[in-house]
């Protein structure tokens, strides 16, 4: 077993009204800021994975993701693994 | 009639759920705590109340729902067992998959604490058998999470099986943008599952279970219940 460290970018889907995006948005143009458009916020976790392979590691990241770490309903996420030297 | 109370660690409505039962509905109730592994025979209906359950870490819900007695909360309602959620409880029934859709942050991203008005789309229920034709409700609501979202497909579903029970409304009953308090999808306040078993709820019944409060207009719900005993 190797030793990963996983990577995980959660955001909302497109088309749903990011609220938190839009106010920080918002805020940024109020003090200057008018060329920064679309702000989106997310989450971003990290946790230590053993597997067999990264692939493997992602595979179990992933279901990981579906059960409790991302809302699939409205939520997309991306897994990045490294291994851990 | 006996209420079992779902107690998680950041509950807060635990209290008011138990006391609307026993004093205001003349129930028999009981705490049940989320470690439980068995839910007594004798439980009619269970109320997952309000709060912050698990401090709403990750999502609102997204960690009670892997509370050891969640399970057992969906074998009750396999069988048939009534179940209510009210706000928190609401949120941890569309995590846990009882309850199609889901809650998510305020519109505005303020936490809205105020008295709102609630329609009755469908009295054919349960819960909703004993609210008179055309009253409207006025029942409170605390929340920073109750956007009700779901996809064209499930809310499509929703409204073709006539699972939308409450949606947000004004003094006299109209359903508009202005009365909606926190986004949610056509208004939605509440909805139950197709077998009309399961109810979620984000405003507070048990709130406004007595005059002294209020409102008792919340007490409907429970009386509702009690008709099925």
């Amino acid at each position: 077993m190797e030793k990963y460290q996983a990577s995980i970018k959660i955001m909302l889907k497109h088309g749903i009204l990011d609220v938190q995006g839009k106010t920080v948005e918002n805020s940024l143009h109020s003090i200057g800021f008018d060329t920064l458009q679309n702000v989106r916020i997310g989450k971003f976790v990290q946790l230590e994975v053993a597997a067999e392979s990264p692939e493997k590691a992602s595979e179990l990241v992933g279901s990981a993701c579906e059960k409790l770490i991302a809302n699939p309903i409205i939520e997309n996420y991306e897994i990045q693994i490294e291994k851990i030297k | 009639m006996k209420f079992g109370v779902v107690v998680f660690p950041g509950s807060n409505c635990d209290s008011d759920a138990y006391w609307a039962a026993v004093q205001d509905a003349h129930c028999e109730a009981v705490y049940l705590w989320h470690k439980d592994n068995v839910i007594p025979n004798d439980i009619d209906c269970l109320i997952l109340p309000g709060g912050f359950s698990y401090g709403d870490y990750l999502r609102a819900g997204a960690i009670a729902r892997f509370s050891p007695i969640m399970k057992e909360v969906v074998h009750f309602s396999n069988k048939g067992g009534f179940v209510l959620g009210i706000c928190n409880g609401f949120q941890i029934l569309t995590e846990v998959g009882l309850l199609p859709g889901t809650l998510m942050k305020n519109k505005s991203l303020n936490f809205i604490c105020k008295y709102v008005y609630l329609k009755t789309e469908n009295s054919d229920t349960a819960f909703s058998s004993q609210i008179p034709d055309g009253k409207v409700l006025k029942i409170p609501i605390a929340h920073g999470e109750g956007n009700y979202y779901a996809d064209e497909k499930t809310i499509n579903e929703l409204i073709e099986h006539n699972e939308i029970v409450f949606k947000y409304c004004s003094q006299n009953g109209e359903i508009n943008e202005f009365a909606n308090p926190n986004g949610a999808m056509l208004n939605i306040a509440g909805i139950i599952n197709k077998n009309g078993n399961v109810l979620g709820m984000m405003p507070h019944p048990e709130r406004a279970s007595e005059n002294l409060l209020g409102s008792d207009d919340g007490l409907l719900i429970f009386n509702s219940l009690k008709r099925n005993f």
